[in-house]
This record gives structure tokens, sequence and C-alpha cells, in this order.
């Protein structure tokens, strides 16, 4: 059996997985996966997070991808990360570098086991901050200027391609390599309140050939995998192109709950709560959700496509989000199938507000 | 006569194909997809020439040059370092 066809079928534990700390955002950004703003009262105590690197140690994941919200916002991340770098889980952060000084970037660079991506979603501040909101690429830019100087490479600078920005991909390299970052680009989701703004920020179909034909160039540029639709133009971009949610990947949200993917916060692709008996390990090895995610695909409506695959249908949560078939093409089809498809598509799922407005709990009040 | 030992920054877990190797420094993956090639790696470091520890992990000499390829292969992705 071929080792991705492995892969389909799940892991005893995720190779990495996708950790985010906290709802709560300095910044708006309007492609937000996790609709994220306000922390959330219910988020995980500092003894539980301890308690997942724990079992995260313990099932041998190698490295965890944190994330928010702006996870350095938590008063208890720096803690958190020397907690998982003491257990061997490796750790790559995102942050917009608001809160990365000269001492946090020390920090960073004094351990192997820690990487950081800095988010920017423009090669200037005029494409970044429309995204971004103002200011935010100077405050990246400044976090990556201290990085380097701490002495801190290859850190890498993470860009969602937008149809605003797919033409600046050359400037972004030059940007990272200013300072001896690495480049990587990952897909625009119509996921979170980036279902707001997915029409029209979507790269177009030309955007899409030109970005296959300029990645299949610089396989040095890393994707995490976000652009497997796109092999079915031609040779398969490096990487393993499968959908990896709940068979070598998942992720965990702030209140503890465990969903398929970061791309899929809906009630329909979440698995549990590492709140639950057992933990995050039960979710993950027994969760029905899992369980059914692993079985084979089936190809569907794309089942007499020549390019099944190379692309295997493409992004669930791109499909999901747009209100498309889970088994047909992906919305972003390099054959044109997916806006066909479009054309006729069930009502999008609601996704409501998330956090970006304040959490309302209900309060019990004491006899 | 070589000699490897794994990357102290490389993680190995078992996994039903083989193994999973993950290097902290370089933060790439790589697969093993072979529980014998899985062994060597394995115990590798406690052998001061490669071929010794082919034999002891039971690679038949028919096979040698295919495993002593994929342990060369394996120094250049970092997942070994060569001992002197």
């Amino acid at each position: 059996m071929r080792v991705t066809d492995r892969l389909a079928r799940g892991l005893d534990a995720p190779i990495c997985l996708t950790w985010e700390l906290t709802y709560g955002c300095n910044l708006a950004c309007v492609h937000c996966l996790s609709s994220s703003g306000r922390r959330d009262p219910r988020e995980l105590t500092t003894a539980e997070l301890f308690a997942v690197v724990d079992e995260l140690a313990a099932m041998q994941v190698f490295y965890v991808n944190i994330g928010g919200g702006e996870p350095t916002l938590r008063p208890d991340f720096w803690e958190l990360l020397d907690y998982c770098v003491a257990n061997k889980v490796g750790v790559k952060f995102s942050t917009n570098g608001s809160r990365i000084t000269q001492a946090t970037a020390a920090r960073i660079a004094a351990t192997d086991y820690v990487d950081v991506q800095i988010s920017i979603d423009g090669a200037d501040a005029a494409t970044n901050d429309a995204v971004r909101g103002d200011g935010s690429f100077a405050t990246a830019t400044a976090a990556m200027e201290r990085l380097a100087v701490a002495g801190m490479r290859g850190f890498k600078v993470s860009v969602v391609v937008t149809r605003e920005n797919a033409d600046q991909l050359d400037d972004f390299v030059a940007l990272a390599s200013r300072y001896d970052a690495q480049l990587r680009l990952t897909r625009l989701r119509p996921s979170g309140r980036g279902a707001d703004v997915w029409d029209r920020l979507h790269p177009s179909a030309e955007q899409q050939q030109r970005l296959y034909s300029w990645l299949i160039d610089r396989p040095d540029v890393l994707t995490g995998d976000s652009f497997f639709h796109l092999s079915a133009l031609g040779e398969p971009l490096p990487g393993l192109n499968l959908c990896g949610a709940g068979r070598v990947v998942c992720l965990i949200d702030p209140i503890g709950d465990v969903y398929a993917c970061p791309f899929v916060l809906h009630e329909q692709f979440k698995a549990g709560s590492v709140r639950d008996e057992g933990g995050f390990a039960a979710v993950w090895r027994t969760s029905e959700l899992f369980t059914s995610l692993r079985e084979p695909d089936s190809p569907g409506a794309c089942a007499s496509c020549g390019s099944y695959d190379a692309c295997r249908g493409g992004c669930m949560a791109a499909k999901f989000f747009t209100g498309l078939p889970l088994d047909g093409p992906d919305p972003e089809c390099v054959h044109g199938y997916g806006e066909a498809a479009l054309l006729q598509a069930s009502p999008r799922p609601l996704v409501g507000a998330g956090h970006s407005r304040p959490v309302l709990v209900a309060l019990t009040r004491r006899p | 006569m070589t000699a490897y030992a794994l990357h102290p920054q490389v993680g190995l877990r078992d996994e039903q194909f083989g193994a999973l190797a993950y290097h902290y420094g370089n933060r790439r993956l790589t697969f093993l997809n072979d529980e014998r090639l899985v062994g060597v790696v394995r115990t590798i470091g406690e052998y001061d020439d490669a071929e010794v520890a082919l034999d002891a992990a039971g690679v038949p000499a028919s096979a040698r040059p295919t495993y002593l390829a994929a342990l060369a292969r394996l120094q250049q992705s970092e997942v070994l370092v060569a001992r002197d």
C-alpha cells in the first residue's frame, strides 16, 4: 500500500496539529478562519493546557502549530512554550508580531524546538492593511526585524494568497529573504469571517494557474500542502497532496473542542473535546467523525474526471462553506467544475459572528 | 567503512507502515516505509560500521546495496549523521 493511502486511513496519533489558544485578538482580519476577536470565558486553564501537552508528548505528536486569535495575548503563552519544549513537543506559532519584543525574539531564537511565523497578507502596507488593519504591516515587519537581529534564522513569513496579493509573490520572496526568513503561502478558505470575503478575495482562475507554475519552480516555498487542488494542473506540487483532516492533522480550539482541521470550525466537524473522558487521545482514536473521515473517499461527482487522483476532489472546508457537496469538485477546481457547481450550490451554512463580538455565557446564580 | 548515528534532533515514531522521522531543526518529515530499515536506523548508532549494523538487523547480502543507498539518502536528509 502506498504511504499516502496509509495516511488516508489515519494514524494512531496526528503528525502535528493546530492548537488555537485563544479567540482573543488585537486585530480583526477580514478573512479570519476562526472569527477571532474576543476571548472566550471558557478557554482552557493553564493546568488544562499542560495536561494536553502531556497527552501530545505521550502520543509522540511531533509538533503543534499554535495560533488563535493572537496566541501571545494569553498571559501563560511563554510558559506553555517552555512546557512544550521541555516535553519534546515542537512548537511553531503564528503571530501578528505585536508582542515580539527584542527579548522574546531572543527567547525564540535560543531553541531549535520553537519556530515562529509572522502573518502578512500584502507585500506592502496598503495591500496588507486592507485585510489585516491599519498599522499591521509596520507591526509585522518590525517583529521580523527583531527576529533577524536576535539571530533567528529561517522563521516563516506566512501569507494567505488572495486576489489582491497573488501578483506580489516575488515581492514576498524578496521581503522574506531580507530577514533571512522563509516564505510560506497558504490558501484562502471561505471559513470563519473568510466566508464573507471569499467571493471577492479568492484568486482568479488565471492567478491560480500562475501560482501553480510559480510554486512548481520554487519547491523551497512552503505551503503546508495548502494548494493540492492545483496539482490537477500537471505534475503534483511537493507534499503529500492529501486532505489530512482527522487523518494526520486536526485542530484543538481555545475551549478544548477538537475539530477535523483549522478550516472547519463548525458543529458538523467537531469530533469531541479534550475535556471529555479519555481526553484528546480518545477523541483522536475513537470519535465517530474521525473514524468516518478515515474511510476511503468517494469521488462522487468527480469520478469521471481524469484529474481526481491528482487533486482528490480538493478541500473539504472550501466545499462545505460554499455550499458544495463534499463528494464533488472544489469551488476552485482548476478545470472549472467548481464554478459550474457553485451556480447550483445549496445555501451556504450559517457561520455567525463567532468571537468577533463578546461571548455571552449563561451565569448560574449561587443559591 | 561508514558509521552513522541518528541525528540528535530527530524524533522517530513507529507506524504500521514503518516509521515517521521528524527533524526538529529543519522541520522536515521523512517516511521510512520498511520495518527492517527502521530497525537499522534505531540501532545504527551502536555500530562502528553500517554494514555490521545491516548484518545485525538481518539484511540479506543481496539487499545490502539498497539499504546502504537508503542510509546515504537518510544522511542527506539529515535523519542520520556520519560519525568518524
